[in-house]
């Protein structure tokens, strides 16, 4: 009974896998407009960092290697992350666009089923087209990489991925509560967590409260351990206590994320808005 | 999923006194008291009803009768405020997941991803029920071939199909997953008469072959007249009558009706086509 079930929930996992999979190479076009888009985001601030010297920011060679790198590592792992963010979060919204909202929730698998085989689909996503981007910049830019340990960096990134993926359903909830303006306050909280989060700097330059919050991010550690790592060398043994940061928040957003977003399907049926136009 | 003998004696739908009231004003001057609200309508009003397996039952009503309401209720899209609704004897609000697992829905817009092809967004349905393996290709050909689809758009972007095929598509999948109670919003609205009669057909092999429950909402009074055992007349979300089409006319349709649309005529007042600008909650 229970190996049936699991079965009857990996299959619709897998569906979700593929109609992603399905989605991309129809929507093509699309896909690589925005590639492009992204890997001219990370190049401007790979070459944003080339050009601090002539503008007299920066005058030491190696200091400038360091800052470019740290610029860098930034750029492309919030590519990675808001890609993700954004694939999960746009959940429902796209479903809503699409008009398939109605037959996904009432299909008869869990939610968690739906929610994770968006993630993994996701995920999956994200690091093929963060891939490309990083060849390419690996091709493009002189990096520095002597240093770095990517043992300690794949650990960290690892780790990030439940915390990621409990802001992206987290956040995929407000379409739900709001389908004419959940969208836009994806947007803002994608926004929120870029400036909060230490891409381009480190959050200690941040005012008092935006610090604090700072610190609560989980993409904060991610980005702080990466580059450590990276530029660094920070040891495996050394990537614990982010590693188990990660983790901790991960084993507390994925659970109650899914809570909450049961809670709002719940609110959904009552009101009526699981449907096309909500 | 096909039921289990236990629930062939159980009724296919049983609906309590359902009642579903829209807008909450209250709630929401409350909190926004500067905010415009729509005055809340009342979709379903003490809705009893109670559907038997294995037959097709047709729900008459008009724009805004609260057929739509009825029908997402069934699919558990949907709590009703007051009131009860089971399906082979399953709860739709407590026991929602048992619910899912023998109903599909057709609904007047084909609702499909666009971009993908008939044969991708039937194989994702398939996914979520059980399938999706092998022979499901082989499955999807024979039932878009029975409907009349040609196969050469089996691999086209849905777009780029006509409504019509799109809407024979959207029949093929819920038929796929093979339901115990197949929920039909006006599923041949749009169609030309040659697809209309053949998606009857279907309907019609479908609850033959497989003992399958139709529950089915349209405005074709013709269609209600030659595919349904009952039909259920409702307005303003209010069961006015319900029994056998030949039942209906003898009893409402008056001495000179001959017609379900007499009867429905004289049971609402009015034609199903004089408030078609009217939109459903």
């Amino acid at each position: 009974m229970i190996g049936n079930t699991l079965r009857w929930e990996l299959n619709a996992f897998t569906g979700f896998i593929e109609r992603q999979k399905n989605l991309y190479r129809r929507y093509w076009a699309w896909e690589a407009v925005w590639l492009l888009y992204n890997l001219v985001s990370v190049l401007s601030i790979g070459y944003l960092a080339s050009g601090l010297s002539t503008i007299g920011l920066e005058s030491g060679q190696a200091s400038l290697q360091q800052a470019q790198l740290y610029l860098l590592v930034g750029a492309l792992l919030w590519t990675y992350l808001s890609m993700v963010f954004f694939e999960i979060a746009f959940a429902i919204t796209w479903e809503r666009w699409e008009g398939t909202i109605e037959y996904t929730f009432m299909a008869p698998i869990r939610r968690v089923t739906h929610l994770l085989g968006m993630c993994a689909a996701s995920l999956i996503y994200g690091i093929a087209r963060a891939a490309l981007i990083g060849l390419a910049l690996v091709f493009l830019f002189k990096l520095d990489l002597s240093h770095a340990n990517y043992w300690a960096a794949l650990a960290i990134f690892a780790a990030a991925t439940l915390p990621l993926l409990g802001l992206g359903i987290f956040t995929s909830i407000l379409p739900l509560l709001s389908p004419e303006k959940g969208e836009q306050m994806a947007f803002a909280v994608q926004g929120v967590l870029l400036l909060i989060s230490g891409v381009y700097y480190p959050i200690t330059v941040l005012p008092g409260p935006l610090h604090l919050a700072g610190i609560l991010s989980p993409l904060t550690y991610t980005l702080d351990g990466v580059r450590q790592s990276l530029l660094h060398g920070l040891s495996l043994t050394g990537a614990l206590p982010d590693v188990a940061i990660l983790l901790v928040m991960g084993v507390i957003l994925v659970p109650a994320s899914v809570w909450c977003f049961g809670r709002a399907e719940v609110r959904a049926k009552r009101l009526g808005l699981l449907k096309r136009s909500g | 999923m096909a039921i289990r003998v236990s629930e062939l004696n159980t009724p296919a739908v049983e609906i309590d006194g359902i009642s579903k009231r829209f807008g909450q004003p209250g709630r929401v001057r409350r909190l926004m008291p500067w905010r415009t609200v729509k005055p809340p309508k009342l979709a379903l009003d003490q809705v009893c009803l109670h559907v038997d397996t294995g037959r097709i039952t047709g729900i008459l009503g008009a724009n805004g009768s609260g057929k739509s309401t009825l029908i997402r209720i069934l699919a558990t899209l949907l709590t009703p405020d007051a009131g009860t609704a089971s399906v082979f004897g399953y709860d739709v609000v407590t026991q929602a997941a048992e619910v899912r697992r023998h109903i599909n829905r057709v609904s007047v817009e084909a609702s499909f991803f666009k971009e993908m092809s008939p044969w991708e967004n039937m194989l994702y349905a398939a996914r979520l029920y059980g399938g999706g393996g092998e022979g499901t290709r082989a499955r999807v050909e024979a039932m878009l071939e029975r409907l009349g689809l040609p196969l050469d758009t089996l691999d086209k972007p849905m777009k780029q199909l006509s409504r019509g095929q799109q809407q024979k598509v959207a029949i093929a999948r819920s038929f796929l997953t093979s339901p115990s109670l197949l929920l039909m919003d006006e599923p041949t609205t749009g169609l030309d008469p040659r697809s209309k009669r053949e998606v009857q057909d279907l309907v019609r092999s479908i609850r033959r072959d497989r003992a399958a429950t139709v529950l089915l909402c349209t405005h074709d009074l013709q269609e209600a007249e030659v595919l349904c055992d009952r039909v259920v007349v409702i307005d303003h979300g209010r069961v006015l009558a319900e029994g056998t089409p030949a039942e209906l006319i003898r009893i409402h349709a008056g001495p000179d009706g001959r017609s379900l649309e007499d009867a429905f005529m004289r049971l609402t007042g009015k034609r199903l086509e004089e408030d078609e600008e009217e939109k459903e909650e």
